[in-house]
């Protein structure tokens, strides 16, 4: 979160070139930490001990066949020659061929993050629409049994392996019950039939007026978005509660009472007016975490996100593949860092 | 408060509502073939450069090939596909095709000789991975003018730089490398003189019983059937391959009814499905063996009892009955069982007296110290621990080694290994394949570098036994043949540094509605056409 909160300095400047100074000053940082990420990501990759050329034409191509490929990667440039000539296709928007799947990385990346950007997103809304609740009352009603229940619920969400708790969940869910629909996005027999627009099934369906596949998609996705949902729930209430209970011991809220305040009044007007600014803060957070991919839960729902998609390519050494699915991830933190610091200053009067 | 504490259970209530809305129950179209398997090892659908286990079982679907296994009896051996009929020159160099009449591809094109003209001289020309398969023959950029011929609109004649024999010559044309291309749609998708490899990554250009639906890298293909294919329209008019990495996920869609077809089940989940009704569990021999060999340059393991006596020192049947149950079975000899010329002799077994008194023959009563490198994977690694503790009980100090693909190849390579743990799959279907890097060392100095031929990596010098499997390959009678590799095997079998332990065995748990799937044994690859339900 660097780039937020560069507020309250400059004050006697004129209000334009405070203006571009921030602007400058924001991209200036953006441009430092994604040429940071890149450099890091390209010389870890570099130095790991697997062989793209290998992984390329197999083990047992010929010598010329072995050079001819080694060659036409350039691996045979200096290291640092390398990284220019991939930063300059970068900044071209061309992120290069995958090795493995042989399509352009862009085009991987535009097909596989919005299934990712789908499942975050319904995950974080569960999150959010059950954690803040659940974390209000339980700060609100401290050391009572509902704050016991609250605490334990967040602590198997944050201690339950997901990967097991994926498991079971595909066990009694979808195996047992059958209540929701097995791994994947859509039953196969419906795949392909929506005219791809956002690349997210529940979106595009909707667009296209086809409730039929939008519930299937619905049963597909409930299940993982839950399952993430739990998992920052967990986090989102806990968080809340720790902020909430800090703002209920101010004395503005003893004064407040004493004017004679409603108490629903009191937490939702006054003390949660005043921890918006910190939640935004850990939504975001987590919500970008989500937004990363998470491994286990894409591998084990069959859900072609952009986790799976980065961890594969990393391990067959597809270095193009790797860089790109960072770099998206990284302006994926960027773009929230942004979007949080522009909802600071919407919720918090000081910002303005 | 209270009005906050119903609105958190009731925002909590309709979230795990939610689900209630059950998905609609499962099973799959009748015309429809519905497989989960592991397809991330796929690069390229262009026949001259796919090599893959996942890419030749789609390749197998929609490129014909000149000769191809029929799937309904894949032990007869190759046989006519869009070649009808050929004949051989009495001096064996010159084997002239006849073309199928009537066969279109996709697009509507007949399939004409110019077309496997084409496909073929486009797979040594483009020198891609696989194209060793064909230019073994002698086949070069420079020649194939020359050799590679469509002397008429319906005849191709090939000639080959010796004699060899037939049967070795037709069984590579089955590879996925002989798969024939439409020549007309390639070219119009040429790139700066690719020969249309860049298009045929990801576009399919053949005549066989599917077309390419979509693929999505990773994630799934979908084959849609020909109806004009020339042996009748397949009954499952679309096939679709799922990717799904996890056993236990392929286990509950099987069991769920939504997929047709489990290609990945660990031994656990094939124990848990085949209890099951309604599933069945085909258990089929594959081509991969796992072996361990002895490198030469080690004094110790050059001498030959030491080597008979290590052969003694593992437990096959052990280790098959317990962490390889159902994955692999015993096999010890260099061609996998279905292949030509292949034997079933099983002479060793763990005998820790028999080894002793070997190796006190050899001068180490006390065993002595070595080590193995293998690659990082479960199963070799588990082996390599029964070796260590079977070797142990005759008083050799094993050191495992575990790397990375990278490392222990390259170590491998360079002949720096004591003892290599690993596995070998066979390129193509012909008993060559083996034969070639088992049993073939000409030239054993170290300059040579011929990093193919296992037998060069563990530095075993075999000037005769290289000439007699070479012989093996310009034998014209099929018998003949069959009967040299025997020999050769058995020879192989009695003094080389190798120690053949198992043969691959691949489970698939399948619905019992789905009739006459055949993965394509040993031999070749799956035929979906034939699949009904």
């Amino acid at each position: 979160m660097a780039i937020a909160s560069e507020t309250g300095k400059g004050r006697h400047q004129p209000p334009f070139l405070l203006f571009l100074l921030k602007t400058g000053k924001t991209l200036v940082t953006i441009a430092v930490t994604m040429l940071g990420l890149l450099f890091v990501t390209f010389f870890i990759g570099r130095v790991m001990p697997v062989d793209p050329v290998l992984s390329i034409v197999g083990e047992r191509a010929t010598k010329e066949i072995y050079e001819a490929a080694y060659l036409s990667l350039g691996l045979d440039k200096p290291l640092i020659v390398q990284f220019f000539y991939y930063l300059r296709d970068i900044l071209q928007g061309d992120f290069g061929t995958s090795l493995r799947t042989g399509f352009p990385v862009s085009g991987d990346i535009i097909r596989v993050f919005p299934a990712t950007l789908e499942l975050a997103s319904l995950g974080t809304l569960i999150g959010i629409v059950i954690g803040v609740p659940l974390g209000v009352v339980a700060a609100v009603k401290r050391g009572t049994w509902i704050d016991q229940v609250a605490r334990v619920i967040a602590l198997i969400g944050y201690s339950m392996p997901i990967f097991w708790l994926g498991l079971i969940g595909l066990l009694v869910f979808y195996g047992i019950l059958g209540w929701v629909g097995g791994p994947g996005r859509l039953d196969i027999y419906y795949e392909d039939i929506v005219p791809t627009v956002t690349g997210m099934i529940l979106l595009d369906s909707a667009l296209d007026g086809n409730w039929v596949i939008f519930r299937n998609a619905f049963t597909h996705i409930i299940l993982p978005a839950s399952l993430l949902g739990y998992y920052s729930l967990a986090y989102i209430s806990r968080m809340t509660r720790s902020f909430m209970l800090e703002q209920l011991n101010a004395e503005y809220v003893i004064t407040a009472r004493v004017k004679g305040l409603s108490e629903r009044e009191v937490i939702w007007k006054h003390v949660f007016s005043n921890i918006k600014v910190q939640l935004i803060t850990v939504i975001a957070l987590s919500y970008a975490g989500l937004l990363e991919g998470s491994v286990l839960t894409e591998i084990i729902f069959a859900w072609p996100g952009i986790g799976s998609y980065i961890t594969t390519s990393l391990l067959s050494a597809d270095m193009n593949a790797v860089m790109g699915g960072t770099v998206v991830v990284g302006l994926v933190f960027v773009c929230l860092n942004i979007f949080s610091d522009l909802l600071y200053r919407f919720f918090d009067p000081r910002a303005k | 408060m209270r009005k906050l504490t119903y609105l958190a259970l009731l925002t909590g209530l309709v979230i795990s509502a939610g689900p209630m809305i059950s998905a609609a129950q499962a099973e799959t179209p009748a015309n429809m073939l519905i497989v989960a398997g592991q397809i991330d090892d796929i690069t390229t659908l262009d026949p001259a450069q796919s090599f893959e286990f996942s890419g030749s079982d789609i390749s197998r679907n929609i490129y014909g090939k000149l000769v191809n296994f029929d799937p309904s009896n894949l032990d007869a051996g190759y046989g006519p596909d869009l070649a009808e009929s050929w004949t051989v020159s009495d001096d064996g160099k010159i084997i002239t095709f006849t073309m199928r009449e009537g066969v279109k591809f996709h697009s509507g094109n007949p399939v004409t000789a110019k077309d496997a003209e084409y496909s073929l001289r486009r797979a040594v020309i483009l020198n891609k991975t696989p194209s060793f398969i064909l230019t073994q023959f002698g086949f070069s950029a420079d020649n194939v003018k020359d050799t590679i011929v469509a002397t008429g609109p319906m005849t191709l004649q090939i000639t080959t730089d010796r004699r060899y024999a037939t049967s070795f010559v037709l069984n590579c044309l089955t590879a996925t490398i002989g798969g024939i291309v439409d020549s007309k749609l390639v070219m119009e998708h040429e790139v700066d003189g690719d020969m249309g490899n860049t298009w045929l990554r990801n576009n399919t250009a053949g005549s066989g019983a599917y077309k390419l639906g979509s693929w999505k890298a990773n994630e799934s293909i979908t084959l849609i059937s020909n109806p004009d294919f020339y042996l009748g329209a397949p009954a499952m008019e679309r096939v679709v391959v799922r990717h799904i990495s996890e056993s236990s996920t392929q286990r509950l869609l099987l069991e769920k009814g939504d997929i047709d077809v489990a290609r990945n089940l660990n031994p656990e989940d094939v124990a848990g499905v085949s209890s099951k009704a309604g599933i069945v569990v085909d258990s089929e021999l594959r081509g991969r063996l796992m072996y361990v060999s002895f490198n030469q340059k080690n004094e110790i393991l050059a001498n030959p009892k030491v080597v008979e006596a290590m052969k003694y020192l593992i437990d096959y049947k052990g280790m098959q009955d317990s962490f390889l149950k159902g994955q692999y079975t015993i096999h010890q000899s260099f061609l996998p069982r279905t292949y030509l010329g292949a034997i079933d002799d099983k002479p060793y077994s763990l005998n820790i007296d028999k080894a002793k008194a070997l190796l006190a023959e050899a001068g180490y009563p006390n065993g002595f110290e070595v080590g193995i490198i293998v690659r990082e994977a479960q199963e070799r690694v588990d082996i390599g621990q029964s070796l260590q503790n079977t070797f142990g009980k005759a008083g050799i100090k094993v050191d495992i080694t575990v790397g990375t693909a990278k490392q222990i190849l390259g170590v491998y390579r360079a002949r720096q290994h004591d003892i290599y743990l690993g596995a070998w799959g066979p390129d193509y279907p012909d008993p060559n394949t083996n034969a070639a890097t088992f049993a073939v060392n000409q030239d054993n100095r170290d300059e040579a570098g011929l990093t193919g031929q296992l037998a060069w990596r563990n530095s075993w010098d075999i000037p005769q036994m290289s000439e007699d499997t070479l012989a093996a390959v310009v034998e014209n009678d099929r018998d003949m043949r069959a009967k040299m590799y025997n020999a050769i095997q058995r020879d192989h079998q009695n003094r080389s540094p190798f120690a053949v332990m198992f043969q691959k065995i691949e489970q698939t748990g399948r619905s019992d509605k789905v009739k006459n799937l055949n993965l394509g044994g040993a031999i070749t690859a799956v035929s979906y056409w034939v699949v009904t339900k």
